[in-house]
């Protein structure tokens, strides 16, 4: 379905990656926004309490992170699109919340605008050092996605993307942007809203009586029914039935935690998503995601004016991660370079997937700053040899 | 235009970021090149020196910082003083000239214009900024007049248009005095 008009500043504006994401999550319906304001995320959180009245939207400011959090979790159980903002230490604290998310199959996003860390690390600088934590933070086995702007206008559009995403796997989707593009202030071209195509909430077509929460007849991903339209059902943290009521044996923990990953594995195919520049015939691709994608085309560059047939893949969708496109590229290529602004984090999912068939080197950085061109042409450069 | 990079500072209040904004939207929106707008943030955000920095160009900008200043617009002694360093040799300074002391070092160029004065004069001093903006385009001619004054229009509180247009135009006038405006030769990489 197209986009509510009430949500869409349709016109070409110059915003930062902040209100750029603020602006896609109103575009996209969103219209339930729970969190506690932290830097360098909280002009998200201005954008929408200043836009959200116009369009009968709901912002709270929570008393933290973990209220906000499951204040988003509640408010979609209403079929309403929800959304929480935060950055590193906030991030940490939801993670509990992510992990019932992710177990009761409730659609929301989660905006993590990443600063140096660890801890509070440098609140007002760049990092990517999260990527780990946007995987693996919660605990038990779960599958979820995470998408990742590199500029202000994809803070917008991935911002809606992750909206589509979140409805239709009824996952958490987490835009992991960084400091750099959240503060960055670029053109973005906002679309009228019948070009802004929206994934709405799949409600069951089942009378009340033959409603099952979990039931998902063959398909993957189970249909939703909302709280105060007289279906009566059960939904927990718990290991759950079909029902939605607690179920404490092994049997059914295998069935629920493999179609919970399954859901997200075997439509990897469809959800990952790259962009490739140059990677035929390259000696060296360097992969990167966010502001370091923009950064690593300069490196590129410098290398190819020293003769290497250098290409690039961006990560526009890191979780889940491209696994048989990486598999692909490491059968012919000589190696991968990977700067990232952590000290190595998706390089390991690179190394993993290239398996020993192809070279991996690493271009960390603590964060900060973003990288220094001539450092990623010098990795490149020491690869390719 | 080849890679442009901008620096303006000045005190916390003195409207140093909607300097940035207003002429990277002019640019990026209204003249169809890419600018791409940094502010600072941190502890001189709050009532020392403050700044944003731009980087213009006709290609997208990839490397979104500034390293080696282009033009640096100054409106306080200590913003100056913190950032004229990083002024690339043969740069150009433009200050606000009751209140800074160009410091430029052999080859650099500096014009200056009284934006306070002449903000007052006009009965807002809060319009300080924009007569300051007015005059960077005049000396500079970087951002074509209409997209600045289109940019002006749009980002300014609604109902303070026409009082910033007429700060703006006052900047700009200043600029064509011969005796302020060097020539922009070799500014531009």
């Amino acid at each position: 379905m197209k986009a509510d008009p009430r949500g869409v500043l349709t016109g070409t504006h110059y915003l930062d990656g902040d209100f750029a994401c603020g602006e896609g999550a109103m575009a996209a319906g969103c219209r339930f926004v729970a969190g506690y304001p932290i830097t360098p995320s909280t002009e998200v959180v201005e954008r929408i309490g200043r836009r959200f009245p116009m369009m009968g939207g709901t912002f709270i400011q929570m008393e933290d992170e973990l209220a906000s959090m499951a204040a988003v979790v509640g408010a979609s159980w209403s079929g309403t699109k929800c959304m929480t903002v935060t950055s590193g230490p906030g991030f940490s604290l939801m993670m509990e919340n992510i992990g019932l998310a992710a177990m009761m199959e409730t659609p929301c996003v989660v905006v993590n605008v990443q600063r140096a860390g660890p801890s509070t690390g440098l609140p007002t600088m760049v990092g990517q050092a999260d990527m780990m934590q946007a995987r693996w933070g919660s605990h038990g086995d779960y599958a979820l996605i995470a998408v990742c702007p590199r500029s202000p206008q994809e803070a917008f559009d991935l911002t809606i993307h992750a909206f589509n995403l979140s409805e239709r796997y009824r996952v958490p989707v987490l835009v992991m942007m960084d400091e750099c593009v959240g503060h960055m202030t670029e053109k973005v071209v906002i679309p009228p809203a019948a070009e802004i195509e929206v994934v709405p909430r799949r409600l069951t077509a089942r009378p009340p009586a033959e409603f099952l929460p979990y039931q998902t007849n063959g398909s993957l991903v189970p249909e939703f029914a909302r709280a105060g339209d007289g279906f009566r059902f059960h939904t927990t943290g718990l290991t759950h039935d079909e029902r939605g009521y607690p179920v404490m044996t092994p049997e059914c923990q295998a069935k629920s935690v493999r179609r919970l990953l399954d859901k997200i594995r075997l439509n990897a195919g469809e959800i990952a998503r790259v962009e490739e520049e140059d990677t035929g015939g390259a000696d060296v691709v360097v992969v990167s995601y966010g502001i370091t994608s923009r950064v690593a085309r300069l490196g590129v560059g410098l290398a190819r004016e020293r003769g290497v047939k250098v290409g690039t893949l961006r990560l526009v969708v890191a979780w889940p991660f491209p696994e048989a496109r990486i598999r692909e590229l490491a059968a012919r290529v000589k190696a991968f370079v990977v700067p990232e602004i952590n000290m190595g984090q998706m390089v390991l999912e690179v190394e993993r997937c290239a398996a020993g068939k192809a070279a991996v080197v690493s271009v960390p950085h603590a964060g900060g700053n973003v990288h220094d061109p001539e450092a990623i042409c010098q990795a490149i450069l020491g690869a390719a040899r | 235009m080849e890679r442009t990079e901008i620096r303006i500072t000045g005190f916390g209040g003195q409207g140093v970021v909607l300097i940035g904004y207003i002429i990277g939207r002019a640019w990026s929106v209204h003249a169809g090149g890419h600018a791409t707008m940094i502010q600072s943030f941190g502890p001189e955000a709050r009532g020392s020196a403050c700044s944003a920095t731009l980087a213009l160009s006709d290609r997208e900008v990839l490397y979104p910082y500034v390293r080696r200043t282009d033009i640096l617009v100054a409106m306080s002694s200590e913003g100056c003083e913190k950032y004229v360093g990083e002024l690339k040799d043969g740069g150009l300074l433009i200050h606000e000239s009751d209140l800074v002391a160009p410091a430029v070092r052999p080859g650099q160029r500096a014009c200056g214009v009284p934006s306070t004065r002449i903000a007052e004069a006009l009965g807002r001093r809060l319009v300080q900024n924009i007569v300051m903006l007015g005059f960077f385009a005049g000396v500079t001619r970087l951002v074509p007049l209409e997209a600045m004054r289109e940019a002006v229009r749009l980002s300014v509180p609604a109902g303070t248009e026409e009082l910033n247009l007429k700060a703006f135009d006052q900047g700009l006038a200043h600029a064509e005095t011969a005796a302020s405006a060097p020539s922009l030769e070799g500014v531009k990489p």
